[in-house]
């Protein structure tokens, strides 16, 4: 089976500290850590499990400046045989829908079988890319997904819904995946994998070579513009119980006896 | 006259709460832009959901098949894609709902119309939406504009808008033929699955401990377990928790777990995503641990600890265990 995995170098901002760029429409992404998107993670990882299981090609595409050939680099050494990294001035803005457009124009000269993604990306949250990607490409898909298993001419799938229930689905090749977290158990790879995967290919390619015009990508390709972003407003704020270790956990068992749940 | 349309969700006999959540939020905006607000009832078997939809739309257009019992994105699409190509409605709200997450883009992308994803609000500028939608974790919002278009399409976050008590509207009951003409060729649907469920209902626990990405290590969570234990409650999770395979599933909480209610729950290295919060807000106590002051677990928290975990944990679960030897 040939497999086109579509990731994300996103900034890995769950433990840190945010502050709004002097744009006021993004966020200072200095002292950030990038790493490959979570749900793309296991994407990579469910794709190279499919190949060591059935055979085929892994081919794993992004869309993003020349940092982001770390987290390509990064999918090589877990399993992938090449990588293409599509740049451009003109793709700066591009929200998911022109994103779309941008992939849509590399791979739809691929072969490819399946194409996986993660459900949502951890910095814009979307959740588009690749259900538009597939509507572009005139094949099925389906999202949140939990399970694969790869028939004939098929692919039976659990997709999550909410409070536990998975539906199940049946969803003709060739199909695009958006696969939700926790589907598999994405391996780590050594600095020294990463480094060794620098003979496998990585191309990099631009707005002429996929023959994409300029108002097609970047803002004005886009169905949405950032207005402004703001750190969200206060609406109800815990009290923060401040003090030394000891004193801290004494107000919270006093707290607890007070309402008769000790 | 101007139409807005909501997609009602239902699942297995039952209309979702996110439909009345988005049909109090059409109806604020068809007064604000004096538009008439139209319920969408795509199913198989749904005249009592219509009945009930028409009290809160001034029109419910239904389409029937049995291609349509259950949700199936391709089927779904052609319809709306069918309803939509007719009236032409300014606005169609979906909810940012597993179904609207694999309905919306590729609904969107066919009829070329404008799509903004998992808002948190929606207003009108003239006759344009602008949107609020939250990116980073919850850290950060958005205030974004859409494309000026002739129709535009807005998926909402469910458990985002309160369901407002109104006059009822006595909407009209349109059946339209169901335009489905062959086959439903790429997708089908084949059964719902259920997890099994584990030994402990996390559902009927007084008093929850909940533990977070913050723990790092499957051998720290006994760390958090031991709070649960002296506190006499039991032990759940976030996502990550049970991504990672350190907890089974039926210890989730959150939109893809479960939904609790507790007297007590104290949350462990949690950062408190939308998912995992609208889970547990209706909780009576919520204390949360966590090193990030910024984290938004502290939005939904009575009292906040902004410590590291692993120093204010243990010290906390032996002054409990001292406070019930001392009163026993």
């Amino acid at each position: 089976m040939d497999i086109v995995v579509c990731v994300k170098h996103v900034p890995e901002t769950a433990e840190a500290e945010i502050a709004i760029d002097s744009s006021g429409k993004g966020i200072k992404t200095e002292d950030l850590v990038f790493d490959i998107n979570e749900w793309d993670d296991y994407a990579i990882e469910e794709a190279v499990l499919m190949k060591e299981k059935h055979g085929g090609s892994v081919t794993v595409v992004t869309v993003g400046p020349e940092e982001a050939d770390r987290t390509l680099r990064k999918c090589l050494a877990k399993g992938a045989d090449r990588a293409i990294r599509l740049t451009d001035k003109a793709f700066e803005g591009s929200d998911a829908y022109a994103t779309a457009k941008i992939l849509h124009k590399t791979i739809k000269d691929l072969p490819f079988d399946l194409i996986l993604t993660g459900t949502q990306a951890g910095d814009d949250g979307y959740a588009q890319v690749g259900v538009i990607l597939a509507e572009l490409l005139g094949i099925s898909h389906a999202t949140m997904v939990k399970k694969i298993e790869p028939k004939e001419g098929f692919v039976r799938v659990n997709r999550e819904l909410e409070g536990g229930l998975e539906q199940v689905m049946e969803v003709k090749l060739p199909a695009m995946l958006a696969v939700q977290t926790g589907i598999n158990e994405p391996r780590y790879v050594s600095i020294i994998g990463i480094r060794k995967a620098r003979t496998k290919e990585l191309k990099v390619l631009g707005l002429g070579d996929l023959g994409l015009k300029e108002e097609e990508v970047g803002e004005s390709g886009s169905w949405i513009t950032v207005e402004e972003m703001f750190i969200p407003p206060v609406e109800k704020e815990a009290e923060i119980l401040t003090g030394g270790l000891d004193e801290i956990a004494t107000k919270i068992v006093e707290t607890l006896r007070a309402k008769g749940l000790i | 006259m101007t139409e807005l349309f909501v997609l009602a969700e239902h699942r297995r006999g039952e209309l979702r709460d996110v439909t009345f959540e988005m049909l109090t939020k059409g109806r604020e905006l068809s007064q604000k832009i004096n538009a008439d607000l139209t319920a969408v009832l795509i199913g198989h078997n749904v005249k009592e959901f219509a009945k009930r939809l028409a009290d809160h739309a001034k029109t419910v257009l239904t389409v029937d098949d049995t291609r349509l019992e259950d949700f199936n994105a391709e089927a779904y699409q052609k319809v709306l894609s069918h309803l939509i190509s007719e009236r032409k409605p300014l606005l169609t709200l979906i909810g940012h709902t597993s179904f609207g997450i694999d309905l919306a883009p590729s609904l969107a992308t066919e009829l070329n119309v404008p799509l903004a994803t998992d808002c948190i609000n929606v207003d009108f500028e003239e006759k344009k939406p602008i949107v609020v939608r939250q990116v980073y974790g919850g850290k950060v919002n958005v205030k974004a504009s859409l494309r000026t278009s002739e129709n535009y399409i807005v998926t909402l976050r469910p458990a985002t808008f309160e369901v407002q008590e109104a006059e009822p509207l006595g909407g009209e009951i349109i059946e339209i033929p169901s335009p489905l003409k062959e086959d439903i060729p790429y997708k089908k649907f084949i059964e719902y699955f259920e997890p099994p469920a584990g030994e402990v209902d996390i559902t009927v626990a007084d008093i929850l401990v909940s533990v977070g990405r913050g723990i790092k290590d499957t051998e720290n969570v006994p760390i958090v377990e031991k709070l649960a234990e002296a506190l006499g409650g039991a032990l759940a999770c976030s996502r990550p928790i049970v991504d990672k395979g350190w907890l089974p599933s039926d210890r989730q909480v959150g939109t893809s777990g479960k939904t609790v209610k507790p007297k007590l729950y104290i949350a462990v290295g949690i950062s408190g995503a939308f998912q995992h919060v609208s889970g547990m807000k209706n909780s009576d106590l919520i204390i949360a641990i966590n090193k990030d002051s910024k984290a938004p677990i502290f939005r939904a928290a009575d009292y906040g600890v902004v410590e590291d975990l692993f120093k204010v944990v243990p010290i906390l679960t032996n002054k409990i265990l001292e406070e019930k030897k001392s009163s026993s």
